[in-house]
């Protein structure tokens, strides 16, 4: 098991590294080879009448002008070592591992993403807890009763939280609940856990549930699927045969066999909104890491991106490890070496 | 200026329906908002002395910054006034008089030699920075000596380094001065003299004087790109939190003195701003009371309108500001057969300029541009050289001129717009049909916003190339000022071959004569008169097609005293606004 986390953590850190070195490419030897100079790709980042030297002169300072292998090369450098940086009157050091500064702003990326990353994993933590118990129970109840009012209707709702989008829900949430009602916490709020965690969950009711109905509903109709299957498979009957309560029956046999491949997926959906619940910090205007990243692409903030991209990959990579080590507990067939 | 050039934020794409329902409701001449820019009684709306409350704003983007040196937008330098004393500054008042300039940090406007290379200003004695500290003529010219290192403040504009006899001067953190203030074309013989001397005659320098670069910073306190996080006041607010990219919050200064400033009068007891919220929920939010003021300026997003003007009780409350901003088509003279004036003023003959105004929304987006400078711009007079009944184009007159054109049948072109623009894009189609009449055939080429004028519209190789002879653009003023207006786009000279531009190919030596001309006169109402002959020039020889003076729907909760809009900055002033909610 041990040798097995190994392993996959040096394969990851291989996987970072390529994932990062393609978004390498696609800001900067894309265009290269569509004949932007490092000039123009400087003149983003300079004002709007800034002159042909000033934008050489940035284009300098932000190492464009240097081949791409060298621009990457300083990347990872400041990931293993840090890395000096000038703001103007004095030099300041950025300590390993340091993600760069950004290209606009100038502030460095790492606190940025330290200070933006509470935020979404409260959401995201949040939203999949709720989406989990209703998701799954819904899908175990609609399973079980099939055909019935409850399973109608739930489907139903099920199907409506699968095609509306967030930000049609979220504001549509919005306006009811915290504009008109005025029972929930308008739209920007977020209050640190650690300072009130009362607080902390009411803020973020109302993006949990929007989060959480949009998951839920897929989650419900893959559970009912699933559950459907298992529950004709010959253990169950062996199950019933044995004289097994019903409820033994459903959640230790039934449940626990269609939860594989729900597990799967929690892996994944979570280590995505780890990365960035872009759409929900969006509408809510949480400051989390998705915020961050639809801010740094529309700025093309490189350094952000990066940013951006190694968190997220990380989570999708734990996330993905943890679901991994997980299915030896849930299914007792599969095995580690 | 940069302020109203993102007014289509990514994140509006919600309410199809109500955006419809605007625009049906518009383009059937519906109601429209109540007051102007000089509309109501005096001009001032719910007008007050009271004081204290905490008035709260909301930024659905970022600022660039909040250092003086390093900031270009609209909102941006009406806010600076709050924690910043630039030398002069524009008047905080309503309608055309928010359009003058009245000394600030400076005891009057500057003194001129007669030559306009040379401006003279005298600070008041007794303004302190926040911590206590005199302000001296010094901290005004480090101020604007580190506004000229554009590696390290790319954000803010660059008329110091154009204007000033720098010498090779850079940055006051390449300067060899133990003071740092090495640069010789900025004077500072006592404490409260400071003498500007510029490279060139530029006889609008007071409109320089008022940009936020001039607003003193203390060498001491100065760290770079990060004084942003902690910018000294000499304003009516001091920052007391400031998360970047997500709020901060500002109280009273208690080192500013009423009795050195005869231009503010600070309402609120605290200021809150919110940075980066969803466009939709910042006029939610400002409708249900949650929030006082859209810091933007840019007005009611298009979801959002309907529910302002479909009730009565809301429209009583919103404002129709007129912008320094011109939408435009310009009319590129590289191109054949747009080389020949006459085939140029088909198109303008031709041209529907009521549908060109549908595609900005109506009334509510901005009224029938018939020439080049807004109204809004003092001077600035309205003339239709191409007049037509109810503007719906006169395709006899165009048939005409291309007849002396020698394109007697009409000809083919492209006409190219920035792609993530819906308005510009329904402006290109409805030129598209509307020239269609005259036998002038266009060929839409959409290119990305980021670069359009990098390595596309503005770059005048790749223009040619590609056949575009109209180009759709727009263009505000830094400033409402001819100058600030004009410069860039009709001025052959800024031109540049490698792209960039935003002269999108009037190339008229007459035309920039008469600019350098403006530039040493120093009278007022003889400079405006030049503008206005530039503006005529450009129309007779129909280097642009003019299609609509912008307009933004401004919402003014009920709480909120002394609210007007001013010509200065065509939103709500901020540095007047109270509350009532304490």
């Amino acid at each position: 098991m041990g040798i097995y986390i190994v392993r996959r953590m040096i394969a990851a850190v291989w996987l970072l590294l390529i994932v990062t070195a393609a978004t390498f490419v696609v800001f900067f030897l894309v265009p290269r080879l569509a004949g932007a100079t490092p000039d123009d790709l400087a003149s983003r980042y300079a004002g709007r009448t800034a002159s042909p030297e000033v934008i050489h002169q940035i284009a300098i300072k932000l190492g464009f002008t240097d081949p791409i292998w060298v621009q990457y090369g300083r990347f990872v450098k400041g990931l293993v070592l840090g890395a000096d940086y000038s703001t103007g009157p004095t030099t300041v050091h950025c300590p390993a591992p340091c993600l760069g500064y950004s290209f606009l702003t100038q502030n460095p990326v790492l606190p940025d993403l330290l200070d933006r990353l509470p935020v979404t994993m409260s959401l995201a933590a949040g939203g999949a807890l709720i989406w989990l118990l209703a998701g799954v129970s819904t899908g175990v109840i609609s399973a079980l009763h099939r055909g019935s009012v409850f399973d109608r209707a739930a489907m139903g709702v099920a199907l409506a939280g699968v095609s509306l989008p967030i930000f049609f829900t979220g504001l549509l949430a919005l306006s009811v609940f915290s504009y008109w009602l005025g029972i929930t916490a308008p739209g920007g709020s977020y209050t640190p856990i650690n300072e009130n965690p009362l607080h902390w969950a009411y803020d973020l009711l109302l993006p949990w549930i929007t989060l959480a109905f949009l998951y839920a509903a897929g989650y419900a109709r893959l559970t009912r699927a699933g559950m459907l299957d298992t529950m004709g498979e010959d253990f169950i009957r062996t199950a019933r045969a044995k004289g097994l309560p019903e409820r033994t029956v459903v959640l230790r046999h039934g449940l626990r066999a269609a939860l594989t491949p729900i597990l799967t997926i929690f892996g994944i959906d979570l280590g995505l909104l780890l990365g960035g619940a872009i759409l929900t910090e969006s509408t809510y205007s949480l400051p989390g890491i998705g915020k961050y990243s639809v801010d740094a692409v529309v700025n093309n903030d490189l350094p952000k991106v990066l940013g951006v991209v190694l968190v997220g990959s990380m989570f999708i990579i734990v996330a993905n490890l943890v679901v991994d080590l997980l299915y030896a507990v849930v299914d007792p067939r599969v095995r580690y070496q | 200026m940069k302020g109203q050039d993102n007014e289509m934020g990514t994140n509006r794409r919600v309410a199809v329906l109500a955006t419809l329902a605007v625009l049906i409701l518009v383009g059937c001449g519906g109601p429209g908002p109540a007051g102007a820019n000089s509309g109501t009684s005096g001009g001032i709306h719910n007008p007050s002395d009271g004081r204290g409350g905490t008035l709260r704003y909301a930024n659905s983007g970022d600022w660039d910054s909040l250092d003086p040196a390093d900031t270009y937008y609209a909102y941006s330098w009406n806010f600076a006034r709050l924690y910043g004393r630039s030398l002069v500054m524009f008047k905080s008042a309503p309608g055309a008089q928010g359009a003058t300039l009245v000394p600030d940090l400076a005891e009057s406007l500057g003194r001129s030699s007669n030559d306009a290379k040379t401006w003279t200003y005298t600070l008041r004695p007794g303004v302190r920075f926040e911590d206590g500290t005199p302000v001296t003529s010094r901290d005004v010219k480090y101020a604007v000596e580190r506004s000229l290192d554009k590696a390290t403040f790319p954000n803010g504009p660059t008329y110091f380094n154009d204007v000033l006899d720098l010498h090779g001067y850079t940055s006051p953190y390449a300067d060899p001065d133990p003071d740092k203030l090495g640069l010789r074309a900025i004077e500072t013989p006592d404490d409260r003299t400071i003498v500007f001397h510029l490279r060139k005659a530029f006889s609008g320098f007071d409109y320089l004087a008022q940009t936020p670069a001039t607003m003193p910073v203390p060498r001491a306190k100065d760290t770079g790109s990060k004084y942003k996080e902690h910018v000294v006041s000499t304003g009516p607010y001091l920052f007391q939190t400031n998360e970047l990219a997500k709020r901060f919050t500002m109280v009273r200064n208690p080192q500013w003195d009423a009795a050195t400033d005869p231009n503010r009068r600070p309402l609120p007891d605290g200021i809150t701003v919110d940075l980066n919220v969803n466009a939709d929920d910042v006029d939610n939010r400002l409708l249900s009371g949650d929030l006082d003021v859209s810091i933007e300026g840019s007005g009611v997003g298009p979801s959002a309108q309907g529910r302002v003007l479909g009730y009565q009780a809301r429209r009583a409350n919103t404002d129709s500001a007129s912008v320094a901003r011109l939408w435009f088509t310009a009319l590129n003279s590289d191109v054949a057969p747009l080389n020949n004036v006459h085939c140029r003023k088909a198109v303008l003959y031709a041209t529907d300029r009521a549908g060109y105004q549908r595609a900005y929304g109506g009334p509510t987006g901005g009224e029938i541009a018939t020439n080049m400078l807004p109204p809004v711009i003092p001077g600035a007079q309205r003339f239709d050289l191409y007049p037509s009944p109810k503007h719906l184009g006169d395709i006899a007159k165009a048939k005409d001129e291309l007849v002396q054109c020698g394109a007697p049948g009409g000809f083919a072109t492209s006409i190219s717009y920035r792609a993530e623009r819906p308005k510009e894009k329904a402006t290109a189609e409805a030129l598209q049909q509307s020239l269609a009449r005259a036998g002038i055939n266009l060929e839409i080429k959409p290119y990305p916003l980021a670069d359009y004028l990098r390595l596309y519209a503005g770059k005048p190789d790749f223009a040619k190339a590609n056949n575009l002879g109209l180009i759709v653009y727009g263009w505000g003023a830094d400033w409402p000022d001819g100058y600030g207006f004009l410069s860039q786009i009709v001025d052959s000279r800024v031109i540049r071959p490698t792209g960039g531009n935003s002269n999108l190919g009037i190339r008229d030596p007459a035309i920039d004569q008469m600019l350098d001309q403006a530039l040493v006169t120093t009278d007022a109402v003889a400079r405006q008169q030049i503008w206005v002959n530039i503006d005529r020039k450009v129309m007779e020889d129909a280097f642009a097609l003019p299609g609509v003076w912008a307009k933004g729907l401004l919402y003014r909760p009920p709480n909120l005293t002394n609210v007007f809009i001013s010509d200065g900055f065509q939103m709500y002033d901020y540095l007047a606004l109270g509350t009532t909610r304490r």
